[in-house]
């Protein structure tokens, strides 16, 4: 803007907090999951850690090309915290360019941000992890945090729904979860194919099976909008109580510092009230689920 | 706290002496409309305004502004910085400067936002009282924003034969300090402000049919109300309403880049709750994608969840989301409509 005042000359350039300046990731290690799903290992300048619990999200950013908010996938607990791990689907202009790169290249990084899923809360009880399609992607952060603090916790049981056998992820960590003794799991296809030999159905039908025992026990669930709905309402009638029903939420996001408005729900702000919500903080917000 | 006198010949004068230190913003006549825009000379300063066609705000949260610069293959920003010129934004009703303080307070929130902090350190805000209503469209009486309260270095009020000025910080006192114009004043000044509010009360519009305190009831009990699905019918998502509104302040973000391909810029722009894509994810998946649930989530936005979190109604009855709407909505109907069935009338 060109000043025509007398004072044109006080006009000033003046450097302000950079409080959007992403830090430096370095991508370590890929790896395609599956058509559409690729996993990435990053690690910040230094080896710093990322600084994040279970539940939180950072924003990932390509210069020219912009940002996306995107789940962090591994525990802060894990052995090499240097690193931190996400898993991208392929699904619009940013997470295509973030698809095309590969071991030694950059991405950009702001975060971690957003409310983690509430795990002193969770200590002491029974945990029922149900995910759908990408909700894995959070819950294994959960999952490998809870494994590796194993005596904080009771009975461990994991629900896991997909469309197809081939739409799984993780699949290696997941076969050694089923090996533990201390962990019951599950899995369900809504389509299978030849050689399936598990469950086929949604996830709704493996709920009825589980032990549940309501004045201890925590379930997280996270899935696609539509899965919630459904889930929720078989933990309900199983008289779990709300506030022991644990979601995360998918939502646009431009700024993740509960300014921009995308994220809202009602009067929430999903990057920073959120993305992880009990039950009985969402049920009465008409836009949530 | 302290009130001066002003002759109404100095002012010019007085303008003239802010501009030696200030870039001054003033409302000035556009067509048969009023905008805030940079002043050369006092006589460009149109008084005597409606609200103009974007408010004020645009100095503290510009329309579009950088971030950041950056070279294209790089991860971190090269800079971060924002051209700032002193300023005085000149004669701003009250309703304005309730919007700015709206506005500071999602900016100056936790993360709060360095790029508004910056400015808002650059600004000077010198207030006018309107004495007359300006149009139909305005609930300013209602939203208690007719008078000023805070917000504001300097104050103006018309008191026919002079101006009463209202000094409010340090910052319009430095302004004002051996500046011969203004004439020394106590105890009279706020008796005299009285009187001449007590007047305008008379001449002021109320246009809506619930009190103040009332408002906040209403909209609890509305959120399922008929009233979204007739709005909502109207709206055409045009996003006028957002756009020209004091107290809008969602914003998209996006990465200009240079012609040579090395270099660019990410920016963020004032956005619109009211376009159908604004709260869409990814696999397509749209959270407000009827035109009755934007609308309904603009007026909640106002009305209910910053009463929640600020307890301050973001709505300062300027009546400008009205007046640029080109579906006829009409805020005051709106709220009216919703309060004539809560109450069951």
């Amino acid at each position: 803007m060109e000043s025509k005042c007398k004072c044109g000359s006080k006009t000033s350039q003046v450097a302000v907090d950079p409080l959007y300046s992403p830090m430096e990731g370095t991508i370590v290690r890929t790896k395609m999951m599956t058509e559409n799903e690729k996993f990435f290992e990053i690690k910040l300048e230094g080896g710093k850690p990322l600084g994040h619990m279970p539940g939180q999200f950072a924003q990932f950013s390509i210069f020219g090309i912009g940002e996306a908010p995107i789940s962090i996938s591994s525990s802060p607990t894990k052995k090499d915290n240097s690193t931190f791990e996400i898993c991208v689907r392929k699904a619009g202009t940013f997470t295509g360019a973030l698809h095309k790169l590969g071991e030694g290249d950059k991405v950009g990084v702001r975060g971690p941000f957003g409310k983690p899923f509430p795990v002193d809360e969770m200590k002491g009880n029974d945990l029922i992890f149900v995910a759908g399609g990408l909700g894995i992607v959070p819950l294994r952060s959960l999952i490998n945090f809870v494994i590796d603090r194993r005596r904080d916790f009771g009975a461990i049981t994991v629900l896991l729904g997909c469309k197809a056998p081939k739409d799984r992820l993780f699949t290696n960590e997941i076969a050694a979860w089923e090996k533990m003794t201390d962990i019951s799991y599950a899995c369900t296809v809504d389509r299978a194919d030849p050689e399936w030999k598990g469950n086929v159905g949604v996830i709704t039908t493996l709920i009825p099976g589980v032990d549940i025992d309501i004045n201890r026990t925590y379930a997280v669930v996270v899935g696609p909008p539509i899965m919630y709905r459904f889930v929720i309402a078989e933990l309900l009638k199983k008289d779990l109580p709300e506030k022991q029903i644990v979601i995360s939420l998918e939502r646009r996001m431009k700024c993740g510092l509960g300014k921009c408005g995308h994220c809202q729900i009602n009067g929430k702000y999903v990057c920073q009230d959120g993305p992880t919500f009990t039950y009985d903080e969402v049920k009465g917000l008409e836009e949530a689920l | 706290m302290r009130y001066l006198y002003l002759a109404k010949k100095d002012l010019g004068p007085f303008v003239d002496s802010l501009m030696k230190n200030y870039k001054v913003v003033a409302p000035t006549k556009k067509e048969n409309l009023f905008v805030f825009a940079e002043i050369e000379n006092a006589d460009e300063i149109s008084l005597d305004y409606i609200p103009t066609i974007v408010p004020p705000k645009k100095y503290f949260f510009p329309q579009k502004e950088k971030l950041g610069s950056f070279n294209l293959g790089d991860v971190k920003m090269t800079e971060t910085s924002i051209e700032m010129t002193p300023t005085v934004i000149f004669a701003a009703h009250t309703c304005d400067i309730d919007g700015m303080e709206c506005l500071d307070h999602v900016f100056s929130t936790s993360p709060a936002d360095p790029y508004y902090m910056r400015r808002k350190k650059s600004i000077v805000v010198i207030g006018y009282e309107c004495m007359k209503p300006c149009d139909k469209h305005a609930t300013c009486v209602t939203m208690d924003t007719h008078v000023p309260k805070a917000g504001y270095d300097i104050m103006i009020t018309d008191a026919k034969d002079k101006y009463v000025i209202h000094i409010n910080s340090t910052k319009g006192d430095e302004i004002i300090k051996g500046n011969k114009l203004f004439k020394e004043v106590d105890g009279e000044a706020k008796a005299l402000l009285k009187e001449l509010r007590e007047e305008k009360k008379k001449n002021f519009n109320v246009n809506l049919t619930a009190k103040f305190r009332e408002l906040e009831g209403i909209f609890e009990k509305s959120y399922k109300s008929k009233v979204w699905e007739d709005v909502g019918k109207r709206c055409v998502s045009c996003g006028n309403c957002t756009a020209v509104c004091p107290t809008c302040y969602c914003f998209d973000m996006y990465d200009k880049v240079d012609l040579d391909l090395t270099k660019g810029t990410r920016e963020r722009m004032w956005d619109s709750c009211q376009l159908e894509e604004f709260a869409e994810v990814a696999g397509g998946e749209n959270f407000r994608e009827e035109r009755s649930s934007r609308q309904r989530h603009r007026y909640y936005r106002k009305f209910d969840y910053p009463v929640k979190k600020f307890n301050k109604f973001f709505c300062t009855g300027c009546g400008r989301c009205t007046r640029s709407c080109v579906a006829d909505i009409k805020l005051s109907e709106t709220v009216n409509d919703l309060t004539k069935e809560c109450k069951g009338e």
